[in-house]
């Protein structure tokens, strides 16, 4: 029986390997606080030679992208290294993102007039190995031009966050994983008047050679934290009173 | 080393230009006047004009009435100045210091230092100029001494030979006429009336002496003339010391050609500064097309670098806007701004990852490069509680945050640029709204915290302070609201969106 499974385990990793997929080698593997989630990618690491695209249609969905994003900067810009943001409507309020544990300065905003402004500082920021991460804000990308962010990825280890504003061709690109965020109510402990932290559901729609799934994470301050059980929600009409802080 | 200066003075400035471009009028007498306190006042004089006794600075209406047929032409006042300027760039070929004569605005005075040998001496140097400027048709009239003082007075004045040898100046000088030192009609006037005819007359006075009668501004021109106050001339084009020239065979039209040539510029260009410990900040690249237009381009770096490959990457993206038309046949690579580059120490310790590493910052080079600098931003803390100030932007890429960032109260993750007007409907008087529509979308609101009253800053513009709430609906999103204003009375209050909590 234990035979089996080694053996399964074995071919599993054969097929990675064959499919292009290099592991990691042991003892480097980096976590960056997603728990769970990370089970979900090849090997139970969270690719960072990787394009990771986010769904985002609505400002409220990108509002919690951001927020997801901020998350894993803070872990993958730990070393000190500097992140750059390519967007033409960027809304994002940079002070927000010290509650990310993340410094604010040093992110590199770019805001450019054209959204192939956007690709072109995109893929020559990705080719950039001094950088920990690009985050760039479009609302239609290619396959093409998917493909070529992926090329730039794999030569530099630079991780690619790209958030699209427009789901209608969402099937067409290369993108390592598909996620959609979407804020959930948030609960304060003990049934506390006013906000508790920000809770989403993160959705992992596609990821390569990996499991997608479903989870429900909270921002808890420090680092993200799975939320397994999820209070009964009422209905409005349900409610006696309003929580007011 | 021995300084040699050579002042060409074009006689008839004007007027050998004329005859160039129109050589019919060499049979008419023709002037140039320009239109002065309602008169046309004579600027310049044709030869044949000159022959009637026309003279500048008589009426053009007096000149007519002297010279009958005379030819009345416009003149620019800038003119002298273009077409000097166009000469003396012309005169590189003689000396690399080329400067306008400003005194009188026809002439040119160059600093020859080390360059006459080239000729075979300076009585060939000399015959050069004036032949290759006769046969364009300018007659000129030339001289050769210690001072560019001296050299402007014997070629304007000097009977005798235009090579002064060197340390003979003062010789030369002292039988020529006062005019000869570039003075002043006023002070002209008062030496002739005294009877100095001959600079020799009061080059023996006492200074004070001089000073007192004729002024500072004498004994300037006169200690220029004879070398003893240092004359400084303004040359028309300022030498770059880093400089690189790439002439071509067959003219080159091509993408791949021009970046060969940038290729090749830039290795000898960084090697050179390199070994002197600069790199290069700005620089322009400039292309000799063979239809006699010039293009250019220029790029900068946020560094001073020396590395080809960073450099040749910047003038790649600069490559379209290159219009080679029938081709370009001399490329010019100029480095006007050079600073001295720190070299660092490679691979002896793994740098540190940052801001400052050396590949991003080549990268923000390149953006600029292509999308202008204005486009990179980078926030610092501001002290400031107002959200839209609560954010600067830092002026270099290394600068660091004066404070730290603010946590303890909430901030939206999306903040628009504008507050957008809601409706909402909330209790008085500080209660979070019950619910609020926004862009036709109602929100029920579950949760709310706040207010957090927010003043103006009464000191930077009016207007009224703003209670935010930080609310999430019945979706669960989470939304930042504001009240502008308080309830009742005269005053007006209308509740905003500000942003999107993640």
């Amino acid at each position: 029986m234990n035979a089996n499974k080694e053996l399964i385990h074995k071919l599993k990793q054969d097929i990675l390997l064959w499919q292009g997929f290099k592991p990691h080698a042991a003892g480097k593997a980096e976590y960056v606080g997603l728990g769970e989630i990370e089970q979900a990618f090849p090997g139970g690491v969270f690719p960072k030679r990787a394009i990771h695209e986010f769904i985002a249609i609505l400002p409220e969905d990108s509002a919690a992208s951001d927020g997801f994003i901020a998350g894993l900067l803070a872990i993958l810009m730990q070393d000190g290294a500097a992140c750059v943001w390519v967007s033409t409507s960027r809304r994002l309020f940079p002070a927000s993102l010290s509650m990310f544990n993340v410094e604010p300065e040093r992110i590199i905003f770019i805001d450019v007039k054209t959204e192939k402004d956007v690709l072109w500082i995109t893929e020559e920021a990705l080719k950039c190995e001094g950088l920990a991460a690009v985050v760039a804000e479009v609302n239609n990308l290619s396959l093409i031009e998917s493909r070529r962010l992926q090329l730039a990825v794999e030569e530099s280890g630079v991780t690619g966050f790209i958030l699209r504003k427009d789901a209608s061709k969402a099937a067409s690109t290369v993108a390592t994983a598909r996620w959609r965020i979407s804020p959930l109510p948030s609960e304060n402990e003990g049934g506390m008047p006013g906000l508790g932290f920000p809770r989403w559901q993160v959705d992992l729609l596609k990821v390569r050679n990996g499991n997608p799934g479903s989870w429900v994470m909270e921002w808890a301050g420090e680092s993200f934290e799975e939320v397994k059980k999820v209070a009964e929600r009422l209905g409005w009409s349900e409610r006696e009173d309003r929580q007011i802080g | 080393m021995q300084r040699r200066f050579v002042s060409i003075w074009f006689r008839q400035l004007l007027a050998d230009w004329q005859l160039i471009r129109r050589p019919e009028l060499c049979e008419v007498p023709f002037v140039f006047a320009a239109p002065d306190h309602g008169r046309m006042m004579i600027t310049a004089v044709s030869p044949l004009a000159a022959e009637f006794g026309v003279e500048p600075g008589m009426r053009a209406a007096d000149a007519k009435a002297i010279c009958p047929g005379l030819e009345v032409l416009d003149d620019k006042p800038s003119r002298p100045r273009n077409l000097l300027r166009g000469l003396g760039e012309w005169c590189v070929r003689y000396s690399p210091i080329v400067a306008i004569d400003e005194f009188d605005m026809d002439g040119l005075l160059l600093d020859i230092s080390g360059c006459a040998h080239l000729w075979g001496g300076e009585r060939e140097y000399l015959k050069e100029i004036v032949s290759r400027l006769k046969s364009k048709g300018y007659t000129v009239r030339v001289a050769i001494a210690d001072t560019p003082g001296a050299a402007w007075a014997v070629s304007h004045f000097g009977k005798i030979t235009p090579l002064i040898p060197a340390g003979g100046h003062r010789e030369a000088l002292l039988s020529l006429a006062p005019e000869a030192l570039r003075l002043d009609a006023v002070i002209l006037a008062k030496l002739r009336k005294l009877g100095f005819y001959q600079i020799k007359s009061f080059i023996g006075m006492p200074r004070s002496v001089l000073r007192r009668r004729f002024g500072e501004e004498f004994l300037l021109r006169l200690a220029q003339a004879l070398g003893t106050e240092e004359e400084i001339l303004v040359p028309l084009q300022v030498p770059v010391p880093f400089q690189e020239r790439l002439s071509c065979l067959e003219p080159i039209k091509t993408r791949t050609g021009i970046e060969i040539a940038i290729t090749k510029m830039l290795e000898s260009l960084c090697k050179r500064m390199q070994t002197e410990g600069k790199g290069l900040r700005t620089g322009v690249l400039t292309g000799y097309r063979i239809d006699g237009k010039v293009v250019q381009v220029a790029i900068g770096t946020s560094g001073a670098t020396h590395n080809v490959s960073h450099l040749f990457k910047l003038f790649q993206l600069k490559i379209d806007q290159i219009k080679p038309a029938l081709g370009i046949e001399l490329f010019v690579i100029d480095a006007p701004k050079v600073d001295d580059v720190e070299v660092p120490q490679e691979e002896m310790w793994t740098a540190k990852p940052g801001l400052d590493d050396q590949s991003v910052i080549r990268f923000l080079d390149r953006v600029a490069g292509k999308v202008g600098a204005e486009m990179i931003h980078r926030y610092l803390p501001a002290t400031r509680y107002w959200p839209e100030r609560a954010v600067l932007r830092a002026g270099s890429i290394t600068e660091k945050p004066a404070s730290d960032w603010r946590v303890e109260k909430p901030r939206p993750t999306e903040l628009l640029k504008r507050p957008a007007p809601i409706e909402v409907m909330a209790l008085i008087p500080d209660h979070p709204p019950k619910f609020f529509i926004y862009k036709g979308h109602r929100h029920q609101v579950i949760k709310a915290d706040g207010p957090e009253r927010i003043e103006r800053e009464w000191w930077l513009d009016t207007g009224e302070h703003r209670d935010y709430y930080q609310v999430e609906d019945d979706q669960g999103r989470r939304y930042w609201l504001f009240r502008s204003g308080h309830y009742g009375g005269d005053q007006k209050f209308q509740w905003f969106i500000h942003g999107f909590f993640a």
